[in-house]
């Protein structure tokens, strides 16, 4: 087992990007699920489905959600409030930005690391190097 | 039992009738300071949860509310689902059935929104948010209780305040959500949130004086 993610993103097609880029990193050892868009399809954040990603995703070993801006936030908190798992240590809402995060963690878990580390090295993508000059 | 049911699908009917016929000047609000679609956002939001309750059998106050914070949530897809979901979802917890003290109720039920609302965005007043409109009301509404004012009464001095607060937001400066990335030129714009969040005072407060005077 593994520490799993959730990918939230405003868009559908930004969300399941980044899960298919994240999970060609990780192979199958990572349950990686994407909740983007409003529930009619347009451009937004919905709770309900951000709920449903976690209860999915949730292996016992954890879950580090990222999320892109804005409402991702306040959705994501809403959606652990639902749950009643908004004081739950077992799962962390990751300050790292999504791509980069979504990478480094999926990597990270597929060693079997703990969420603690995971979420950590998620974090640490904040100051990847992309361009050598 | 049913004026209970009845209330809840008006106050929602108006809401949705107010925030519809206001969409274009909400989204005229955010423009300058947001992405301009706190209008579209909210109309769907609630034409969809008007949808749901016409459809649901149980149209208790605590059902009609907490529907109406669950297709919030999931349909909005800007700040306001989350947050004006919360704040619906907390009202159907803190007055799940009429009682007696309907003032009371009114002052309880604004003061759990508040709650909410503070909870998830973690703001406070003098930000140019939502928070600017409904703490006021909050306020108001508690000393309109204390007073012994009627429901109408303690629902039109919210309503009252909350227009207030809604146009102090104009010369404030932005600090919460994406209006902050703005900073100064934040200020000379009537916050959308603030506005939205007194329309649906209003609506409320309005509903209620109606259904008093036509019985």
């Amino acid at each position: 087992m593994a520490v799993a993610l959730v990918i939230v993103s405003h868009s559908q097609q930004v969300a399941d990007g980044v899960r298919d880029i994240a999970e060609q990193m990780a192979g199958d050892q990572v349950v990686i699920r994407a909740a983007g868009g409003a529930a009619d399809g347009s451009l937004g954040t919905n709770a309900e489905a951000i709920a449903r990603a976690i209860t999915e995703a949730d292996q016992g070993d954890g879950v580090l959600i990222l999320v892109d801006l804005g409402s991702a936030v306040l959705s994501t908190e809403t959606a652990l409030e639902m749950l009643g798992l908004d004081a739950d240590r077992k799962v962390q809402l990751s300050n790292a930005p999504l791509v980069e995060g979504a990478v480094v963690a999926a990597v990270t878990a597929s060693t079997g690391q703990t969420l603690e580390e995971v979420a950590s090295a998620a974090l640490d993508a904040k100051d990847m190097t992309k361009v050598v000059r | 039992m049913s004026d209970n049911e009845q209330i809840g699908i008006r106050i929602v009917r108006r809401i949705q009738s107010v925030i519809h016929a206001n969409t274009a000047e909400l989204n005229a609000f955010d423009r300058p300071i947001g992405d301009g679609d706190h209008g579209t956002n909210l109309d769907r939001g609630f034409t969809a949860v008007l949808a749901k309750i016409e459809s649901q059998s149980d149209q208790s106050l605590a059902a009609v509310f907490k529907t109406t914070a669950m297709t919030l949530i999931s349909t909005v897809g800007g700040a306001a689902g989350p947050l004006y979901g919360t704040a619906f979802l907390r009202i159907s917890t803190a007055i799940p059935e009429l009682d007696g003290d309907h003032p009371r109720q009114v002052a309880a039920a604004l003061t759990a929104a508040l709650g909410g609302v503070q909870a998830r965005g973690k703001a406070t007043t003098g930000e140019k948010t939502m928070v600017d409109a409904l703490a006021p009301a909050v306020e108001v509404s508690n000393a309109a209780v204390e007073e012994g004012a009627d429901t109408v009464l303690v629902l039109e001095r919210a309503a009252t305040a909350a227009r207030t607060g809604m146009e102090a937001t104009i010369p404030m400066r932005a600090t919460k959500g994406r209006a902050s990335y703005l900073g100064e030129r934040s200020i000379g714009h009537q916050d959308p949130g603030a506005t939205s969040c007194y329309l649906i005072i209003q609506a409320v407060a309005d509903v209620v004086r109606d259904g008093s005077t036509s019985t």
